[in-house]
């Protein structure tokens, strides 16, 4: 069947890098299944406990990128108890036992311990990048490690993890000789830095592309890497803590202005907004700029900055912004792709009248042609504004808004939102991730079954009414990978209707539904390749219970699709069946 | 917010029962919040069961009002602990600094260059762990989200002694009911503070106790005797000895 040499196409296969195309190469015959295999470098796990590691390195024996993800997305609202599983180890274990010339590592909320980190460091000489992504379970001790074994250690990237800070001098662990490093970010770390150390590992590291410091990193040392980092694409500012004298603020100036390849711009953890005119001389060459954490600047200040963004294509902004404040972005930021707006008053203790309302997102619809993702948090919508942002958008790839209250209906009629939601659907073709809220029927889920065929990840919360809501879902989202569920009266028909569709799926998460223990038993009954965890969190009331009453409402139900069945390192909380 | 206890006693200085009561005791003693920062007394399953019915009650007296604030939803608004643990922190030491300037002139000028010390000497608050004997989870509780150790006590018994959390319905209240520990024993608040030493919950101002918090134990009262101890005299623990 070839009429090449599997020389010449491993060669070509060499040219495939997304995982999913090469997937699908590796069922076109034996022979390319074979070719593929020994050839595949990076490979993406979606869920940890889909596969296990032997398996994995069995397939895969030449990898030498590997991304693995732990809990399901919930967990990122502490939904999740911690000790659940996600566990990093055994799969550092078995990569070093097998040899495995690993070189990329790079995990999404798993446990990670300081004994992993150490064995990493260990085993891989060739190893050069580690990105751990809402991660916990370590310490510094942990990153003092990986900064002393790792010889060629190119990469540290950690985002927004829970780090247990010692304090310590892990910056300083990393050998004078190393000199190899492109990224650095540790902001996430809560601790204080050894700024010293820190300079001189920048000062060594030529190379050094991307930097992100943490709240400990004040502002006269922030001038001074930056003058040994002129290179710098990509720069997370950590703390500005008070108003700095003008000396330092005229050499913080000089130094940015050096900067003149500086593409992205983050942190500012901490921030006098009059330090912010600093950068004013490098907007313009901005595509990226987040200023999510910066929760001290006013709307105003922000508006200042952004107007000399014009070349802005992805914003991470606080809704201090305001609606006048996203007119001011949509004015001035045509080249927008990705625009996401996050509370800055959670507890809704002050009457914000500058936050965002639907005024602010029909006006970036209508001025960012190229806007196809955002992430939307604000306190009332309409089905009008839905409507038209629809019309005015129909590129969307992700939609993700979120109205903060529950159930609540469109501000100025007081219907649900159900027709606003299907304008979107119906008018964005290319759709792949929804998330809905505000009051929503089981309408807008008939709409998403009906329209949203490229649908792959749909998040739900306090909404619908029947189990009709969720079959539409079900029926009709043909590529339906994760589907997440809370707070909604979806119950055991739903459930059970066509249990092969989970099998179509990476996962389904249902809390505080309707689906009751009896209905998931009968779903992990027939579903020898699927896991059927339940997760219930009250041991007490279950060890006063001497039978168990099928009829009793599951807290949190999470399945998943697996070719290895049960897992054997779930809590004594977790039941899968 | 009025429980049902203080609707009878008429104190209206009240710092809502919630506060560390030994025992078993009468509805009276458990409402006497005056109390609060003058001794420590236990915190007890009887006192969920009150702060329950407070809920209750206050959903009865309000109904028909708008749903509980998004912020008091387990998980909700949808964003991720990190994120939301450093927002809060932000609010505090905002809300801290305003204080300060509030008071007298701005003390920048005397801080000494530190970057990582706070205006008001707080370090990071916000999500802190929860574990209750007999339960293997831990939890998670976001401190700034509470105001007083009866709305942090609300937020417990939600995690360890509820077995469904409730749907919230379009009226805003819980539609499963609260479940008592039948025939339980009595338990203690108690948290870790900084030195490492684990101290009895309501001994101090709310706000002393946010900044000081490492993390947080539900304990049984058998086992919080040595804590105990310096707060009560031996008759009192004897006359509320679980049975």
């Amino acid at each position: 069947m070839n009429y090449f040499p599997d020389e010449v196409i491993e060669h070509v296969f060499d040219f495939i890098a997304s995982h999913r195309d090469r997937n699908s190469i590796s069922l076109v015959c034996k022979s390319w299944h074979k070719i593929e295999r020994f050839s595949r470098k990076q490979v993406f796990i979606g869920n940890c406990y889909a596969i296990n590691p032997e398996r994995l390195i069995g397939r895969f024996p030449c990898l030498k990128s590997l991304t693995l993800k732990g809990k399901p997305h919930f967990a990122d609202f502490n939904l999740v108890p911690y000790e659940w599983g996600g566990f990093v180890l055994p799969w550092i274990e078995a990569l070093a036992r097998s040899r495995v010339g690993l070189e990329e590592l790079r995990l999404k909320r798993m446990v990670v311990t300081d004994e992993s980190l150490e064995l990493l460091s260990r085993s891989f000489a060739n190893f050069k990048s580690l990105v751990l992504v809402s991660c916990e379970g370590f310490t510094t001790d942990g990153l003092a490690s990986i900064a002393a074994n790792c010889r060629h250690l190119r990469e540290l990237d950690l985002q927004e993890n829970e780090i247990d800070d010692h304090r310590g001098q892990w910056l300083n662990c990393f050998p004078d000789s190393c000199t190899t490093l492109t990224s650095l970010n540790f902001a996430c770390l809560k601790g204080e830095t050894n700024v010293a150390a820190l300079e001189r590992l920048v000062a060594r590291s030529p190379n050094l592309k991307s930097l992100k410091l943490n709240r400990a990193v004040p502002l006269e040392a922030l001038a001074r890497l930056m003058s040994c980092a002129p290179q710098l694409l990509d720069l997370g500012v950590g703390s500005y803590e008070n108003e700095p004298d003008p000396e330092s603020f005229t050499k913080l100036m000089a130094a940015i202005k050096k900067c003149t390849s500086l593409r992205s711009l983050s942190g500012f953890l901490e921030v006098a907004p009059l330090c912010l005119p600093a950068f004013y001389p490098i907007c313009q060459n901005l595509i990226s700029l987040n200023l999510s954490y910066a929760a001290e600047i006013q709307g105003n200040h922000l508006i200042k900055l952004i107007q000399l963004c014009k070349r802005l294509q992805r914003l991470w902004i606080l809704d201090s912004i305001g609606d006048k404040g996203l007119v001011v972005v949509a004015d001035t930021c045509k080249e927008l792709q990705e625009l996401r707006v996050f509370p800055s008053d959670i507890h809704g203790e002050e009457d914000n009248n500058a936050a965002v309302t639907e005024v602010g997102l029909v006006a970036i619809s209508a001025g960012c042609p190229k806007l196809h993702s955002i992430l939307y948090f604000c306190k009332q919508m309409t089905n009008a504004a839905l409507i038209t942002v629809a019309r005015n958008c129909p590129n969307f790839i992700r939609f993700r808004l979120c109205i903060l209250e529950p159930h609540k209906p469109d501000h100025i009629t007081s219907q649900s939102l159900d027709e606003g939601f299907g304008a979107i659907v119906q008018a964005c073709k290319g759709l792949r991730r929804l998330s809905v809220s505000g009051l929503l029927n089981d309408q807008v889920f008939l709409y998403i079954g009906m329209y949203a065929e490229q649908l792959e990840m749909l998040s739900i919360a306090f909404a619908g009414d029947t189990d009709k809501g969720m079959l539409y879902v079900l029926n009709g989202c043909k590529k339906l990978r994760k589907l997440e569920i809370r707070d909604s009266p979806f119950g055991n028909a739903a459930l059970l209707a066509d249990v092969h569709k989970y099998e179509t799926m990476r996962s389904l998460w249902m809390s505080s539904c309707e689906v009751t223990l009896g209905g998931c038993k009968r779903l992990a009954q027939n579903s020898p390749r699927l896991n059927v965890e339940i997760i219930n969190e009250n041991e007490n009331n279950r060890m006063e219970r001497n039978e168990e009453d099928e009829r009793e409402k599951v807290d949190k139900l999470y399945l998943y699709r697996t070719v290895v069945g049960t897992r054997k390192d779930a809590p004594p909380y977790v039941r899968i069946l | 917010m009025i429980t049902e206890l203080e609707m009878g006693k008429g104190e209206s200085e009240l710092e809502l029962g919630l506060g560390l009561s030994l025992g078993g005791g009468t509805p009276a003693k458990i409402g006497g919040g005056g109390a609060w920062g003058e001794r420590g007394r236990l915190l007890t399953a009887k006192d969920f069961p009150s702060v329950g019915s407070k809920r209750a009650a206050d959903s009865a007296s309000h109904a028909g009002a708008s749903p509980p604030r998004s912020s008091q939803v387990v998980g909700w608004p949808p964003i991720g602990s990190h994120r939301m643990n450093s927002l809060v922190n932000n609010q505090a030491t905002k809300s801290a600094r305003e204080e300060e300037d509030a008071g007298k002139k701005k003390v920048n000028d005397d801080q000494p260059k530190d970057a990582t010390k706070k205006v008001n000497g707080k370090v990071q608050v916000g999500f802190i762990k929860v574990n209750m004997d007999g339960v293997a989870i831990g939890r998670k509780v976001d401190l700034n989200a509470h105001s007083s150790y009866e709305n942090l006590a609300q937020t417990l018994e939600d995690m360890f002694f509820r077995t469904n959390p409730g749907t919230i319905g379009l009226t805003g209240q819980f539609t499963k009911p609260l479940r008592l520990l039948d025939g339980s024993s009595e338990f203690v608040l108690t948290y870790e503070d900084k030195e490492g030493d684990w101290m009895l919950v309501g001994d101090v101002p709310w706000r002393m106790f946010t900044t000081s918090v490492k993390r947080l134990r539900v304990m049984k009262t058998s086992e919080a005797n040595g804590l105990a101890a310096r707060h009560q005299d031996p008759n009192e623990r004897q006359r509320n000895q679980p049975m």
